[in-house]
C-alpha cells in the first residue's frame, strides 16, 4: 500500500515534469510578442527590451525553465505579466468556482446516469430502455456550448420574458456571500454539464450492468430467494459500479482542472475561463500554471481511482 | 471530452465456464464480418442514421450548388436585403430560406459550406488519431519490454494533459487553420485508441497463430500488421465511428471559443459563436447551425452504436434485443 | 406422494433466429431423500429444465406442471417462488468461483441467505450458523474463514462453501447443476461425499445434473438420460449401467472409460445433437443412431416400460423385451464387423 503510493507519486511527478517540459517548450520556444504588446504600440525597441528583461524573457530558454521548476518546487508559479499577481493566487481565487461547478454537476450526473443505466439494463429491450438510451445518446451528441446556449435561451431568456426571472444569464456569486444567489447561478451550469456527462454514465452503467446481470453469481443470488431489487442493487450494481467509479474519477479530475466551455458560456471566472483569457492575452505564466495544476488534478485523480478500485474489489492488490 | 464512451471492455478475464447456454441453434461458420454486416443492415436506426450522414456529405459536396440555387455566395454580405433596417439578421423567408446572420449572409449556404469543414476535420483528424493510436498500440503491445514501458508512459502523459486547454493554447500559438486544428486534435486524442489496441494485442500476442507466424520466421512488422491487426480491426472500427462525432464537436468547440478558421470561412462552431449575442432577437441564427451540428453528431453516434452492437451483440439485451 | 412431480415440462425461448425448443415434454418424479441424476450432453436441456422449475429462466415460454410440496411451481407467483428458492430448494452450480459473489466474504453471503428467509435470526446468530455450516462441510478453521473472500479458497473448498450455503436452511431438495465438473477428480469425490453425508443427515432429496456417468455411478439412485430436450431413458442406477435399453445410453456408456477395459477403445458417439430450433419430426437421436430404421424418422417414440419393469422406461422403438433388444444388438455387431 505504502509502496504503491510512493511508486505512483513518483510516476505522477514524472508525468507532471514531462508535461511542464512540453508546455514550456511549446510556449517559450515559439515566437511571441508579449513584450511588444505589453510595451504598447509606440514602444521603442529599447522599451521592449526593458520589458523583456523585467519578465525574464531575455534569459536563455533553459535558464527560464530551470528557474520555473525551482520556483514551482517551492510552490511559486510566477507572476502574471499584466498585473504582477502571483499565479498561485489566481488559481486559488478561481478554484472554488470550478470546484463548485464540477462537484455539483458530478452529484447530478451520477444520480441521473447511474439510475438511468440501471433501469435500462434491468428493463433491457423495453420501451423505457429505448427511451433512456436515446435520451442519453441525444445529450451525449450535444456539444456542451450548444446545450448551454439552449438552456440560456429557454430558461433564462424565455422564462424572464414570461415574467419568471429565476435564472440569471451567467456569472458567479460566492457561496459565502449568499448561498441562495450561489445556487441560483449554479443551476444552469450544473444542468448543462450534468446532462452532457450523464450520457456516458448511463451507457457505461447499462453495459456494465448487462455484463454483471449475466454473471453466475447473480443466478446464485436469485437462487437464494433474494428480492429482485436486492439482487440488482446489492449484487449487481455493487460489481457494475467499478468501471463507473473509474470513469467518475477521471472525469472529475479533468473537470477540477478547468471547465472551459461551460465557464465560458455562463461567464464564470473559474479556472477554465481564466485560462482562456490568459491564452488570449498570451499570459504565459498563468497558462503554464493552470495547465500544470490541471494535469496534477488528473494525476491525483488517477491515483485515487486505483485506490478506490482496490477498495471496491477485494481481489485487487495494489503494487 | 475527447474520448468516446468506453466500449464496455473488461480487463479481468471473466471465467466463462462451458455450461449450457439457453440458445444453441446449430451455428454454421460464417465470417464475423458478414454477420456484423447483416446485423447492421437489420438495424433500422443505424440505417436511418447512415442515410442522414450521406445527406450531410451530399450537402457538403454540393455546397456550390446550394449557393447557385439560392443565388447567394457563402461569404457574401447582403446588407440591403439580408439585414433589417436596424441592422439585425433577417428571419427565414422565400429569399433567405434559413434566414441571415448578423452580417447579412445566407445561413443555409453557410451551413452547407460549414458541413465541409466539420466533415473534413472529423474524418481527417480521426484518421490521424486512429493511425497513430493503432501503430503505437501495436508496437507497445507486441514489442513489449522497454518499448512498451516507454510508450505506456507516453500514453499516460498524453492522457493526463488537459486536452482542451492545451489544444486552445496550441491553436492560439500556431494560428487557427484547418491543418493546425487537425494536427492538434490528432496529437492529443490517439492515446485512448493506443491503450485499447495495446490491451487487445497483449492478449493476442501469446495465441497460437502468432506463435506459428513467429516460428515460421515472420518479421515483427509482418506479424503486427498482417497477423495481429486484422484481429483488432473490429474494435478499431467501432472506436473510429464513435470518434468522428467527438472530433467534430471538438472542432466546433475550438471554433466556438474563437479558435476556428479565420473569418470569413463558414464553420458551424464559429457560426454558433457569432450567434451567441443574437439569441434573444434572432432564434434562427443559433438554431439552424446548432441543428446541423447536432444532427451530424447524433447520426454518427447512433450509427456508431449500431456498428458496436453489430460487432458485439452481447451489448444487446439479455434475452431479446430490440434492435434485432 | 413424491416430493417433486414434473409432468410434460416444455420450455421454449424466442430468439431472433427462431424459437429454441430447449425442453420438450419432460416428466420426472423424485421422492424424499433420494438422488435423481439427470444426464446428458451440454445443450440437452437438463439445466434449463431444472432452472425453469425454480423460476430462474427468464423470457421463456413454459408449459406443463411441476408439483413440489403441494405447490405448483410453474404457475406460482414470484413471491412464492422466492420463498421456496433457498429455503425449500437449495441450488449449487458448476463453477463455484463465478457462482460466489467476488466482492463479499463467504460468511456475509451465507448470512444473507439465512436472513433473507428468516428475519428473526440475529446477525450474530446467523454468523454462528454460517461458521457451523462451513465446519460441517469440512472447511478447517471455519470460524476464521467466514471472513475470507471466495478467491481465497481452493476450487473444492469453494464448492463446499456453496453446498453449505445451499443447505443453510435445511431445504427439502438440493439441485446440483454440474457440481463437480470444474473440479479435480480427487476433489470431485470429496465434494460428492460431502453431499452424500448431508443427505443422509437431513434426508434431503438431490437432483444432480451432470454429463459425467462416473459421477452418476457414485451418487445416483435414479437416472434420467436427456437428449435434445427430451428424456430418452429413465432407470435405476443399476438398471441403467447393467441393462441399458436406449442406444443413446449405450453410446454414452461406450464412451465411458472404466477401470479394466484399458485395452478396449473408447467409442465416441458420431455426429452432433440436432438443432432445437426446428427439430426433425422423428426420434431426435435417429440421425446418430446405429439402429435407426424408417419408422424412427417418422414418429418420435414415447417413453415405454422396458424389460417388464415399470420403473425402467426408454423412448426407443427397439423391442422392449430383453431378448428382442439383445437380438438388435447382435444384428448390429455382425453388420459392423464387431466394432460396436
Amino acid at each position: 500500500m505504502l509502496w504503491f503510493l510512493l511508486r505512483r507519486t513518483f510516476l505522477g511527478a514524472l508525468v507532471l515534469w514531462l508535461i511542464t517540459m512540453g508546455v514550456f517548450a511549446l510556449f517559450f520556444v515559439t515566437p511571441n510578442n508579449v513584450a511588444r504588446s505589453l510595451a504598447g504600440r509606440q514602444a521603442t525597441p529599447e522599451t521592449i527590451q526593458l520589458v523583456e528583461a523585467r519578465l525574464g524573457l531575455d534569459q536563455p530558454i533553459w535558464k527560464q525553465y530551470l528557474d520555473f521548476v525551482r520556483n514551482a518546487l517551492h510552490g511559486d508559479l510566477g507572476y502574471d505579466y499584466y498585473h504582477q499577481q502571483p499565479v498561485t493566487e489566481i488559481i486559488v481565487a478561481a478554484l472554488p468556482i470550478t470546484v463548485s461547478l464540477a462537484v455539483g454537476a458530478a452529484v447530478l450526473w451520477m444520480l441521473l446516469g447511474v439510475t438511468n443505466g440501471v433501469i435500462s439494463a434491468v428493463r433491457s429491450g423495453s420501451f423505457a430502455d429505448r427511451a433512456l438510451t436515446t435520451f442519453a445518446l441525444f445529450f451525449y451528441s450535444m456539444p456542451t456550448f450548444l446545450l448551454g446556449l439552449l438552456l440560456l435561451y429557454f430558461l433564462y431568456f424565455q422564462l424572464t420574458l414570461s415574467g419568471y426571472p429565476f435564472f440569471p444569464p451567467g456569472g458567479y456569486v460566492p457561496f459565502t456571500d449568499d448561498p441562495y444567489e450561489w445556487t441560483r447561478h449554479m443551476v444552469l451550469p450544473w444542468v448543462t454539464l450534468a446532462l452532457v456527462l450523464a450520457a456516458t454514465y448511463t451507457r457505461l452503467t447499462r453495459g456494465s450492468m448487462l455484463d454483471v446481470l449475466g454473471e453466475d453469481y447473480i443466478r446464485t443470488a436469485r437462487s437464494k430467494g433474494l428480492r429482485e431489487s436486492r439482487v440488482v442493487v446489492v449484487h449487481g450494481l455493487r460489481s457494475a459500479l467499478t468501471p463507473v467509479v473509474t470513469q467518475f474519477g477521471i472525469d472529475l479530475g479533468q473537470l477540477v482542472g478547468g471547465v472551459v466551455v461551460t465557464e465560458t458560456v455562463f461567464s464564470m471566472p473559474g479556472l477554465g475561463k481564466t485560462a482562456i483569457d490568459a491564452i488570449n492575452r498570451q499570459d504565459l505564466p498563468v497558462i503554464l500554471g493552470i495547465v500544470l495544476f490541471a494535469s496534477a488534478a488528473v494525476v491525483v485523480a488517477n491515483i485515487l481511482v486505483d485506490l478506490a478500485y482496490a477498495m471496491l474489489d477485494p481481489r485487487v492488490r495494489l503494487h | 471530452m475527447t474520448d468516446p464512451p468506453p466500449t464496455e471492455v473488461h480487463d479481468e478475464p471473466s471465467a466463462a465456464p462451458e455450461h449450457e447456454s439457453r440458445r444453441e441453434p446449430a451455428i454454421t461458420a460464417r465470417s464475423p464480418w458478414v454477420l456484423a454486416g447483416r446485423r447492421l443492415l437489420r438495424d433500422r436506426v443505424a440505417i436511418v442514421c447512415l442515410v442522414v450522414i450521406v445527406l450531410i456529405v451530399l450537402l457538403a459536396v454540393f455546397a456550390p450548388l446550394v449557393a447557385s440555387i439560392t443565388g447567394h455566395g457563402p461569404n457574401q454580405q447582403y446588407r440591403d436585403t439580408g439585414l433589417s433596417p436596424d441592422g439585425l439578421p433577417r428571419a427565414p423567408s422565400g429569399e433567405f430560406w434559413l434566414g441571415t446572420d448578423s452580417l447579412g449572409r445566407d445561413i443555409l449556404v453557410r451551413i452547407a459550406y460549414g458541413a465541409r469543414i466539420s466533415l473534413l476535420v472529423g474524418v481527417v483528424a480521426t484518421a490521424l488519431t486512429v493511425t497513430i493510436g493503432v501503430v503505437v498500440g501495436l508496437a507497445a503491445g507486441y514489442l513489449g519490454g522497454v518499448v512498451d514501458t516507454i510508450l505506456a508512459r507516453v500514453i499516460d502523459v498524453v492522457l493526463s494533459v488537459p486536452f482542451l486547454l492545451v489544444a486552445i493554447a496550441l491553436v492560439s500559438i500556431f494560428g487557427a487553420g484547418l491543418l493546425n486544428t487537425v494536427l492538434v486534435i490528432g496529437a492529443f486524442s490517439w492515446a485512448s485508441m493506443a491503450r485499447i489496441v495495446r490491451g487487445q494485442v497483449l492478449s493476442l500476442r501469446e495465441r497460437e497463430f502468432v506463435e506459428a507466424a513467429r516460428s515460421m520466421g515472420a518479421s515483427s512488422a509482418r506479424i503486427m500488421f498482417v497477423d495481429i491487426l486484422p484481429n483488432v480491426l473490429a474494435q478499431v472500427i467501432v472506436y473510429t465511428t464513435l470518434l468522428i462525432p467527438v472530433v467534430i464537436v471538438v472542432q466546433a468547440t475550438l471554433s466556438f471559443l474563437g479558435l476556428g478558421l479565420p473569418a470569413p470561412t463558414a464553420d458551424w462552431g464559429g457560426m454558433i459563436s457569432e450567434a451567441q449575442n443574437y439569441y434573444t432577437t434572432s432564434w434562427w441564427f443559433v438554431l439552424f447551425p446548432g441543428l446541423a451540428l447536432l444532427a451530424t453528431t447524433l447520426a454518427f453516434n447512433l450509427f456508431g452504436d449500431g456498428v458496436r452492437d453489430a460487432f458485439d451483440p452481447r451489448a444487446e439485451g439479455l434475452t431479446r434485443g430490440w434492435k434485432g | 406422494m413424491s416430493l417433486l412431480e414434473v409432468r410434460n415440462l416444455a420450455v421454449a425461448f424466442p430468439t431472433p433466429d427462431g424459437v429454441v425448443r430447449a425442453v420438450r415434454g419432460v416428466s420426472l418424479s423424485l421422492n424424499q431423500g433420494r438422488t435423481l441424476a439427470v444426464v446428458g450432453e451440454s445443450g440437452s436441456g437438463k439445466s434449463v429444465a431444472t432452472q425453469t422449475l425454480t423460476g430462474l429462466t427468464r423470457g421463456a415460454k413454459v408449459e406443463g406442471e411441476a408439483w413440489f410440496e403441494d405447490t405448483e411451481l410453474l404457475t406460482a407467483s414470484d413471491r412464492t417462488l422466492r420463498q421456496i428458492r433457498g429455503a425449500r430448494i437449495g441450488m449449487i452450480f458448476q463453477d463455484p468461483l463465478s457462482s460466489l459473489h467476488p466482492y463479499y466474504t463467504v460468511g456475509w453471503q451465507i448470512v444473507e441467505m439465512i436472513r433473507a428467509h428468516d428475519r428473526t435470526t440475529s446477525r450474530t446468530a446467523a454468523r454462528e450458523r454460517a461458521a457451523e455450516l462451513l465446519g460441517r462441510v469440512g472447511i478447517p478453521h471455519a470460524q476464521e474463514r467466514i471472513r475470507d473472500f471466495p478467491h481465497q479458497f481452493s476450487g473444492g473448498m469453494r464448492q463446499r462453501v456453496m453446498i453449505a450455503m445451499a443447505m443453510a436452511l435445511d431445504p427439502a431438495l438440493l439441485v446440483a447443476d454440474e457440481p463437480t465438473t470444474a473440479l479435480d477428480v480427487t476433489v470431485q469425490a470429496q465434494v460428492l461425499s460431502v453431499m452424500r453425508d448431508l443427505q443422509d443427515e437431513f434426508g434431503t432429496a438431490i437432483i444432480l445434473i451432470t454429463h459425467d456417468l462416473g459421477v452418476v455411478a457414485q451418487i445416483a439412485d435414479e437416472v434420467a438420460v436427456m437428449y435434445a430436450g427430451s428424456v430418452m431413458e429413465m432407470a435405476s442406477r443399476r438398471q441403467l449401467f447393467y441393462e441399458p435399453h436406449h442406444p443413446y445410453t449405450e453410446g454414452l456408456l461406450a464412451s465411458l472409460p472404466t477401470a479394466g477395459n484399458g485395452r478396449k477403445r473408447l467409442v465416441p458417439i458420431a455426429g452432433n445433437p440436432p438443432s432445437l430450433i426446428a427439430p426433425p419430426p422423428g426420434c431426435p437421436f435417429a440421425p446418430r443412431c446405429p439402429h435407426a430404421f424408417a419408422h424412427c424418422w417418422e414418429e418420435a417414440p414415447p417413453l415405454r416400460a422396458v424389460y417388464g419393469d415399470t420403473a425402467h422406461q426408454s423412448a426407443c422403438w427397439l423391442p422392449t423385451d430383453v431378448a428382442g433388444r439383445q437380438a438388435a444388438r447382435d444384428r448390429l455387431r455382425t453388420a459392423t464387423g464387431g466394432v460396436q
